[in-house]
């Protein structure tokens, strides 16, 4: 591939800065724990269902717990106790707190060291069940092989779980890589998971884990009359971020969306909320081998996607250390980027090619997720389809992963099967027609690209050193990403953050952690394989 | 796929433009020429091609071609279609109820309101309901605008605050409140089994039960919103695709005005 000259001693030193603010954001946020934090951990130990009146059990155990204030110990402190006491499974126990059968404050103590341990067990069992999820998708992707190029990526949107499936494999068939399930308008603040198959939403359809398994099976299903694994993408992000992480980890989920800073700018969410929450879901995302999508795109929809290019770049520098630090490797950081400038705007084509080549030099092992063009469709259909050509060919051509498909219709409605089909047909053309050119131009010394891409990593440095400066949430607080301000207090959420008691419980963190290392170990182990056998061929 | 296109048959149309019997127009006056590309929930084959020629035939549509079908499904095909309609409408006897107004510069604006008022006009804006979409009431209250079209925030006489999206119909009318609004503005992107007409019913009715909807200019926006349809709903003014923050400033100053030459 053709590359441009980045000075890359100020990567060094932006990464640096990246690394600091995230440690600093972390050495706060550790400090805590959240209702779904918890939540989760009571789903990760095998308890799902509601109760008589439609409330999750999660929910319910959570809330016992916080009502007798009893939550800064961890979930699996309690349900530990009365587990070992009641000689029952953590399901029993949430069943019997929700008849008011059981009392968790009114558990006779147990010794610390059996809790431990029967807490280690539980932990082990949960994480075989993600392991053999990721075994069965590593076995299927190296079964049918993956295809390298961009992996086509389209939205199914019609509110009901059974549409979505017709939807999603015809898509499949078309040609789709990845399909993503968008959710119902307003689900990322609901402070539960909503239960069982859907069938009514708002511009999408609800998350639930039975919505995920009922589309996994059907998109298996379309995957082995293609002899393609189809990749499955749902939203782990909003006020139940980890939960939706468990759920993904559950059902096999291959790409989920999860960025803290997307929830605390667009949609209120407070900020020490969610990355409390955000650290927790990577762990796991991380363990299922599920690639992350970050939302930096979206900053370009509200600023200038010109003028705040730096912006992004700074953002997934953050997103990539947060991710480290759970344990989540290059190879599943779909760090995000977008293709938002103004049509009318001189050269906005080499601008969007620079920074996204840009930004394939800097993460260079990053499944880098790239969007499409949204801001200024009008409704002009027939521009439309121009203005994803033109995005189509940057995405080829730079090497993106994770390629969203532009749709003409966008501005006007949810797509509509005929609209994903010639989105499909567009991106197929794209990549045939300019498969190597990539690799087959230079860029000039000195010419308008390589000057854009250098300012915009200069710009990007200057602001996550004065980032590192002030911390991350005055940062926020200060809008000076996508020019929203959000109060360190305010926002949605905050009532369900917690402070760790001494005797906190968590038995996961370092078995999520062992499971990812042993997992991209497999992965590299596999690529080096794979392109051994491509020589010998 | 033959009809018509080489043919050297003479069409015998009356190429006089007659508003009285308005057509579609592709290359000559009256020829009716329209495309439209639709799907179909059956296998591509003849019989599908068919089915669309007689559908196309059913809206009006005179000497259909089929001129693209494909597969998109074992059970779906789609298809681009073109012809000549044989509708023809009464241009002279139209009426549309549209915002009627004199559509003035940034400064213009600014001037016309420190002439009439002597002080800011204040704004607040939102997008309401679940509604998460935030571009559209970004493009008109947000200081950098949209297609060069500055947003009220970069205007010296109006005092906006946008609260973004996801606002409850509640919060949004206490903080109007809370602000001494004379404008609220709302935008409505997702209009999904007509999410948005429920939203604005539901918020119109709750500032009526508060007794302040005359308080307050209430301008709402977004794709299918047009002012047909807010005048239906019970709000002031309604700005559809293709407007932008000079439009709705212009309307603003010159409403007001209006309003209180009355009083």
């Amino acid at each position: 591939m053709a590359t441009l000259k980045l000075d890359w001693e100020k990567v060094d030193e932006a990464r640096e800065a990246a690394r600091q603010i995230a440690e600093d954001t972390s050495a706060y946020t550790r400090q805590f724990t959240t209702t779904t934090v918890e939540r989760s951990i009571c789903r990760l130990l095998g308890i799902d269902g509601v109760d008589s009146i439609g409330v999750p059990l999660p929910n319910v155990v959570v809330e016992h717990l916080m009502s007798r204030q009893l939550l800064g110990h961890g979930v699996t402190y309690w349900l530990g106790q009365a587990a070992i006491s009641l000689g029952k499974e953590p399901q029993e126990l949430a069943e019997l707190i929700a008849q008011g059968e059981l009392d968790l404050a009114q558990i006779d103590s147990v010794d610390p060291f059996e809790v431990q341990l029967w807490a280690e067990k539980k932990a082990e069992e949960a994480v075989s069940r993600i392991h053999i999820n990721r075994l069965i998708r590593e076995e299927r992707l190296r079964g049918y092989g993956d295809h390298s190029g961009p992996l086509l990526y389209v939205i199914v949107a019609t509110g009901n779980i059974y549409e979505d499936i017709v939807q999603a494999k015809a898509a499949a068939k078309q040609g789709a890589d990845v399909i993503a399930v968008i959710r119902t308008t307003g689900q990322s603040l609901l402070d539960y998971v909503p239960y069982g198959a859907t069938t009514e939403g708002f511009g999408g359809t609800m998350a639930t884990q039975e919505n995920f398994r009922l589309m996994r099976e059907a998109l298996d299903e379309i995957g082995e009359e293609l002899g393609r694994y189809i990749r499955l993408c749902n939203y782990c992000s909003g006020l139940c971020m980890p939960e939706i992480a468990v759920m993904g980890a559950f059902e096999r989920l291959d790409v989920m969306l999860n960025d803290a800073l997307y929830g605390i700018l667009f949609r209120d969410i407070n900020m020490q909320r969610t990355l409390i929450d955000q650290s927790f879901s990577r762990l796991i995302n991380a363990a299922a081998g599920i690639i992350i999508n970050t939302g930096e795109d979206n900053y370009l929809t509200t600023s200038d996607a010109y003028e705040e290019a730096h912006t992004v770049l700074a953002s997934q520098f953050i997103n990539e250390q947060f991710a480290l630090q759970a344990g989540l490797p290059e190879e599943q950081m779909g760090l995000g980027h977008a293709f938002e400038m103004n049509p009318e705007l001189k050269n906005a084509f080499l601008y969007e090619y620079a920074q996204a080549q840009m930004a394939r030099q800097i993460f260079p092992n990053a499944p880098l997720k790239y969007m499409p063009p949204t801001k200024f469709k009008t409704g002009n259909i027939f521009r439309g389809y121009v203005q994803d050509t033109l995005f189509n060919m940057i995405t080829v051509i730079s090497h993106q992963r994770i390629h969203l498909l532009g749709m003409l219709t966008e501005a006007i409605h949810t797509p509509f099967m005929a609209d994903r089909a010639l989105a499909i047909d567009n991106a197929r053309y794209i990549a045939t027609s300019l498969a190597d050119f990539g690799s087959d131009i230079e860029f000039r010394e000195g010419g308008i690209m390589e000057q854009r891409a250098n300012e915009v990593l200069d710009l990007a440095l200057d602001l996550l050193q004065s980032i590192r400066k002030d911390g991350l949430f005055r940062t926020l607080e200060e809008g000076r990403f996508a020019g929203v301000k959000r109060p360190f207090e305010g926002g949605k959420g905050l009532s369900g953050v917690v402070s760790k008691e001494d005797q906190y419980l968590n038995p996961f963190v370092p078995l999520l952690l062992e499971e990812s290392r042993e997992g991209s170990e497999r992965y590299h182990l596999n690529k080096i394989q794979a392109e051994e056998g491509e020589k010998y061929e | 796929m033959s009809s018509g296109l080489y043919s050297g048959k003479k069409i015998d149309i009356d190429t006089t433009l007659d508003l009285t019997r308005l057509k579609p127009y592709g290359d000559t006056m009256n020829d009716g020429k329209v495309q439209l590309s639709f799907t179909l929930p059956v296998p591509d084959n003849e019989i599908a091609v068919e089915a669309a020629k007689q559908l196309a035939m059913k809206m009006g549509i005179e000497e259909p071609i089929v001129s693209h079908h494909a597969s998109l499904d074992k059970s779906f095909s789609f298809f681009v279609v073109y012809g000549n309609l044989s509708h023809v409408i009464d241009y002279t006897q139209l009426h549309v109820n549209s915002v009627d107004v004199n559509v003035m510069t940034m400064d213009e604006t600014d001037l016309f309101i420190q002439q009439n008022f002597g002080r800011k006009i204040k704004v607040v804006g939102a997008s309401t309901g679940t509604d998460a979409h935030t571009v559209g009431i970004d493009a008109i209250i947000n200081m950098k605008g949209y297609a060069g079209h500055y947003g009220l925030e970069r205007y010296k006489m109006f005092e906006a605050l946008n609260l973004g999206s996801q606002v409850t119909n509640e919060d949004f009318i206490r903080k109007a409140v809370e602000f001494d609004a004379d404008v609220l503005l709302v935008s409505q992107t997702v209009t999904q089994k007509n999410v948005h007409v429920q939203n604005l019913t539901e918020l119109v009715e709750l500032l009526e039960a508060e007794r302040l909807r005359k308080r307050f200019l209430l301008i709402i926006g977004g794709p299918r919103i047009n002012h047909e349809l807010a005048k239906e709903l019970g709000c002031d003014a309604g700005f559809g695709p293709g407007k932008f923050a000079d439009d709705v400033a212009s309307f603003i100053c010159q409403e007001l005005a209006a309003r209180k030459q009355q009083n």
